[in-house]
């Protein structure tokens, strides 16, 4: 059965800061279906003479959540929708949301290959959502998650994903930083190449499910690496954004 | 639904495109850019094993190897792109082939009345044969006066301009003509089985 989209009118609930550029936004909604991993929002904006803005936001959230979703949205200078969901937004506020939506980028715990995130800036929220998901479910396939972001500040979730490294839970996290490092930084320090693929990747064997979110640049490199150390494309899903979004 | 008159606290918006807001579809906004979204890895076929072949209801299958393909007539296309993502790119110039040049060298079965096109890498999407003859749609293979990037559907892309871009498929390798429609990749994943922006045919029951 083909299911309907309305847009709904959720409420916030909270608005957390991630990043100096990054916020996750806690929607309360009334038509609450449970989403699965990897999927994303609908959010419209009107204006009072009707004008209106769209955009798609990755869900951050677990399913397991029932009756709201977070949205990690990073800031866009130039952006339309994401400057007012930083800079007017607050709890308490009502905007239009539908969803979920999207059918191919998503992860169930019942998928019971190793998995392999890669992400590159914001494009670890919808890997976020698969990480809490397999966490909520208690899944136990080995897990790793690749993220590259510029500098320290810009790690999105640091803490939860430390958490969850030394938690003991199957999640390993690796972490590059492409801009500038810490003075006792461990991580990788350089974009994502075929070498650090392989290194990260091969522990996991040859049935691994790899999902990757980025930049463009990034996908595309991450993407022709894994292939190239034999990664089957079908096992590889990715999901892409460019400068544009806002 | 949500109630008709609901304003977003504070909101006035950008409003971008001015003279040519006319042009972009309800719910979509204004790019320069040309953003990437594929749901795997970039598929890369040797030009030199790749053809483009019409298939299905035809009398009998054609088929084009790259060199053939080059020698057909080419077209030039100036044309405004929008994404189910949002985005609206105006006027984006590309050159390539109209399917109505390659249909001519196809004998179609009457019953023909939809199109499947397939590409590299598995991804189908499905137009009513009206959505792509009659100029409708071209498979280019330049965009901006070079020939297309892998990432952007390079060697060859199927570009249904009227239609949301996911329609516009990349690494096209050829058409299948059917009698009944199939959805194809995103169509059977949630989304509009027509895809018309101007009707904001995003997701299914839109």
């Amino acid at each position: 059965m083909k299911q309907t989209l309305n847009w709904q009118i959720a409420s916030v609930k909270d608005i957390k800061p991630e990043t100096a550029d990054v916020k996750s936004f806690t929607l309360t909604l009334p038509a609450w279906m449970r989403h699965r991993a990897g999927q994303h929002y609908d959010i419209r904006l009107t204006a009072e003479d009707g004008y209106q803005a769209q955009r798609s936001y990755s869900i951050a959230s677990e399913p397991e959540r029932e009756g709201e979703v977070d949205i990690t949205v990073e800031r866009i200078n130039d952006g339309e929708v994401s400057t007012y969901l930083h800079d007017v937004l607050v709890p308490g506020d009502r905007i239009e949301a539908r969803g979920p939506i999207g059918g191919y980028f998503v992860w169930e715990a019942t998928m019971d290959d190793p998995l392999f995130l890669i992400a590159g800036g914001s494009g670890v929220v919808p890997l976020m959502s698969m990480i809490r998901h397999r966490a909520a479910a208690g899944a136990k396939n080995p897990t790793c998650l690749l993220y590259s972001s510029r500098n320290f500040e810009d790690i999105i979730y640091y803490n939860e994903l430390e958490k969850l490294r030394s938690s003991n839970h199957g999640v390993q996290v690796f972490h590059t930083l492409t801009r500038s490092q810490p003075p006792d930084w461990k991580g990788y320090a350089r974009r994502l190449d075929q070498e650090m693929l392989k290194e990260v990747a091969q522990p996991l064997g040859r049935s691994v499910q790899v999902f990757i979110c980025g930049p463009t640049l990034l996908v595309e490199a991450a993407a022709n690496a894994l292939v190239k150390i034999g990664i089957r494309s079908d096992k590889i899903r990715t999901e892409r954004f460019g400068p544009t979004g806002g | 639904m949500a109630e008709e008159r609901f304003v977003s606290r504070g909101f006035l918006g950008k409003r971008r495109g001015g003279e040519k807001k006319d042009r972009i579809p309800p719910g979509q906004y204004l790019t320069d850019d040309f953003p990437v979204l594929s749901a795997g890895p970039t598929p890369r076929t040797p030009l030199d094993k790749w053809t483009f072949t019409i298939e299905g209801l035809v009398k009998e299958k054609v088929s084009w190897t790259w060199q053939e393909f080059l020698q057909l007539p080419m077209q030039k296309y100036v044309v405004d792109i929008s994404c189910v993502t949002k985005w609206t790119h105006l006027d984006m110039k590309w050159e390539g082939v109209s399917l109505d040049t390659l249909l001519e060298h196809a004998d179609l079965d009457r019953n023909a009345m939809f199109v499947t096109a397939f590409s590299d890498g598995g991804y189908t999407t499905n137009v009513p044969l009206t959505d792509v003859i009659n100029g409708q749609s071209f498979i280019a293979l330049k965009y901006d006066d070079k020939p297309l990037a892998p990432e952007h559907g390079g060697p060859a892309r199927m570009v249904v301009p009227h239609l949301y871009f996911w329609k516009s498929a990349k690494w096209v390798r050829g058409i299948r003509l059917m009698e009944k429609d199939k959805p194809g990749f995103w169509e059977s994943a949630g989304y509009h089985n027509h895809a018309d922006p101007w009707k904001e045919q995003r997701y299914w029951n839109d």
